[in-house]
């Protein structure tokens, strides 16, 4: 549970916030996947924040991207004093406002930071899972979140929000248990991913196992594939960010020389920014575990079926109020996928609201302090929030 | 139902009007929404379910603040999505002068909603009839007050010349309004004798034909 404390250093922060963890599917009663492999025991790390109401009316569930974490909002201690992810939107008075509503934010399955992924060991044989890992979709990450709201005995979800491959489970999430969710916001997202996105995704998987130490997803006890990973995280900031973004922000200027060096080192300030995000995060993920949610992005599909009579069925089932956000510059997920989205939503009688924002930033718009971003999102929340309690039971 | 006969609201006029047609508790589209004045008017007094559709993004993210339903696009794309009849009213309110296909909306639009209320700046007022006769030049006036080289207003548009098209367009006009604004058109008056010439705007709810009336 979190510590509230808006008279503390952190100002607008949450405050101190603690990683916690819930196990569930033991041996006899694993999880059954989308692919048809069963996993157990399941366990995932999650954060809370705010306060949960006494007739749990105020439940916002934030699902994060790909590398990132349960660790959306506040700081761990002193000793880890690196704010959330999402530090910038989440906390009292900002965008999702900690005062009024309670935050939870959940690592997905198959990750590396503390939830059941590649790296945890496999029951089976005492060893980490490495390939034997079985094959995760995003429903499925969505499964195993609900089974976590299930067990904080939250019947109804006030709002899911996400980017990217959260917006991915957020629109998972509205058709999967649409009687769960009643507003959802997924941001920078797409309803399947586009051959683009499989390709850069297949491109940076086969860096990993082109590397020696990949040894064929078993290196828990060896060297671990470093420098594949690397490259993986260099190909996909590329995709983070944009023509515009990368022009303005290090246009052709070089890194700590007057010239070039005609060698193949980090000339440009671009390439040493690569290398640099590259190596900071080999430190902190696990390269089987990129190699598992790269595919369930890759494998996400809500549409499957292109015909206009169909498209017109895939949020039939939605019972969310939704708002969809796009940005301008975002050449991973366009704002044509977000438009192809909301088209299907109309079509299905949701009720959704859409804009695109004008950022130059590329993809990671989202991660960003966007004004607009934090305006738009407290303002839809009010509305459902309000809506919400008058479709609840009194207490 | 009445007809407001000033705004205390520093709603736009024509708006107050469209606002005092509404019926409660309908379900209405609004295109070229804005900042969702009328919406939010619509839902707070009178439990309207709304929609609106609005082109520029930092209007549309003032709408979406407010807490109102409303898609950021163009609204010839927008209205293609929804079902037949998805609507009791649509309002294309000071809207229409800027539309590439007037035709093709107006049936998009009473394909989606039972009725289509149209507002829009009245061309034949006489003061831009005497712009143009005196001075020899594009009338500019309070309601259109652009040059022609960057008027968003690309038709021109007359009372007379509108009740032409409906009838064109095989829809029927239930009820209209000629209105006269001032005070930067929120407030205004009815006007009765020769509209065409001395209103500044005009209202009009138009519904499909029925098979009686063909």
């Amino acid at each position: 549970m979190s510590t509230a404390s808006p008279q503390s250093d952190q100002g607008s922060s949450v405050g101190k916030v603690a990683k916690r963890f819930f196990t569930f599917a033991e041996q006899q009663e694993a999880m059954p996947l989308e692919s048809g492999a069963r996993i157990g025991p399941v366990t995932l790390a999650y954060e809370t924040y705010g306060e949960l109401a006494n007739n749990k009316d105020n439940v916002i569930l934030v699902l994060h991207a790909l590398s990132g974490d349960a660790h959306a909002a506040g700081i761990h201690g002193s000793d880890d004093p690196k704010p959330g992810w999402w530090d910038t939107l989440i906390g009292p008075g900002k965008g999702i406002d900690t005062d009024r509503y309670f935050v939870i934010c959940s690592n997905t399955l198959g990750g590396c930071m503390g939830s059941t992924g590649p790296a945890s060991i496999n029951p089976a044989t005492n060893r980490p899972y490495g390939l034997d890992f079985p094959m995760i979709t995003i429903a499925d990450m969505v499964a195993a979140q609900k089974r976590l709201i299930d067990a904080l005995g939250i019947p109804r979800l006030l709002a899911v929000i996400g980017g990217s491959m959260g917006g991915m489970q957020v629109l998972d999430w509205s058709v999967r248990y649409p009687g769960m969710v009643f507003a959802a916001i997924p941001l920078a997202t797409t309803m399947r991913h586009s051959p683009l996105a499989i390709a850069f995704n297949e491109v940076a998987r086969q860096a990993i196992m082109a590397d020696p130490n990949w040894n064929k997803g078993d290196y828990y006890h060896g060297k671990h594939p470093d420098l594949g990973l690397a490259v993986a995280r260099m190909i996909g900031h590329i995709t983070y960010l944009s023509d515009d973004a990368l022009r303005n922000r290090f246009g052709r200027k070089l890194q700590d020389r007057n010239d070039f060096s005609f060698n193949f080192g980090a000339d440009f300030q671009v390439e040493s920014y690569l290398h640099h995000q590259g190596k900071k995060f080999v430190d902190r993920f696990d390269a089987n575990s990129f190699l598992y949610l790269t595919r369930a992005a890759d494998y996400f599909d809500l549409v499957r079926d292109e015909s206009e009579e169909h498209v017109a069925t895939v949020f039939a089932k939605a019972m969310a109020r939704f708002l969809v956000v796009s940005f301008t510059s975002d050449w991973l997920y366009p704002t044509y996928q977000s438009r192809a989205m909301v088209k299907a939503m109309k079509k299905s009688g949701c009720d959704v609201s859409f804009c695109e924002i004008e950022a130059q930033c590329g993809h990671d718009a989202f991660l960003l302090p966007i004004k607009r971003l934090a305006t738009i999102i407290k303002g839809f929340l009010d509305r459902v929030h309000t809506e919400f309690r008058q479709q609840q039971p009194a207490l | 139902m009445s007809t407001p006969s000033s705004a205390s609201n520093n709603l736009r006029y024509d708006l107050s009007v469209i606002a005092s047609w509404i019926e409660p508790k309908s379900k209405v589209l609004d295109l070229g929404c804005g900042e969702g004045t009328l919406l939010s008017l619509l839902r707070d007094t009178k439990q309207v379910i709304g929609i609106g559709i609005e082109k520029n993004e930092a209007k549309a993210i003032s709408c979406i603040e407010k807490g109102l339903t409303v898609i950021q696009g163009d609204i010839t794309a927008e209205v293609e999505d929804y079902n037949d009849n998805a609507f009791d009213y649509i309002i294309l309110s000071q809207t229409l002068q800027q539309v590439y296909e007037p035709a093709q909306l107006l049936h998009r639009l009473l394909r989606i909603g039972r009725r289509v209320i149209v507002s829009f700046p009245n061309f034949s007022h006489w003061r831009s009839r005497l712009h143009l006769l005196l001075k020899g030049r594009a009338p500019k006036t309070e309601q259109l007050p652009y040059e022609w080289h960057n008027t968003p207003n690309i038709r021109v548009i007359t009372i007379d010349d509108f009740r032409h098209f409906v009838r064109q367009q095989g829809c029927v006009i239930r009820r209209e309004e000629a209105i006269n604004t001032h005070h930067h058109d929120t407030a205004g008056h009815q006007v009765r004798l020769f509209p065409n010439l001395l209103a500044t705007y005009a209202i009009f709810l138009l519904e499909k034909k029925l098979k009686a009336e063909s």
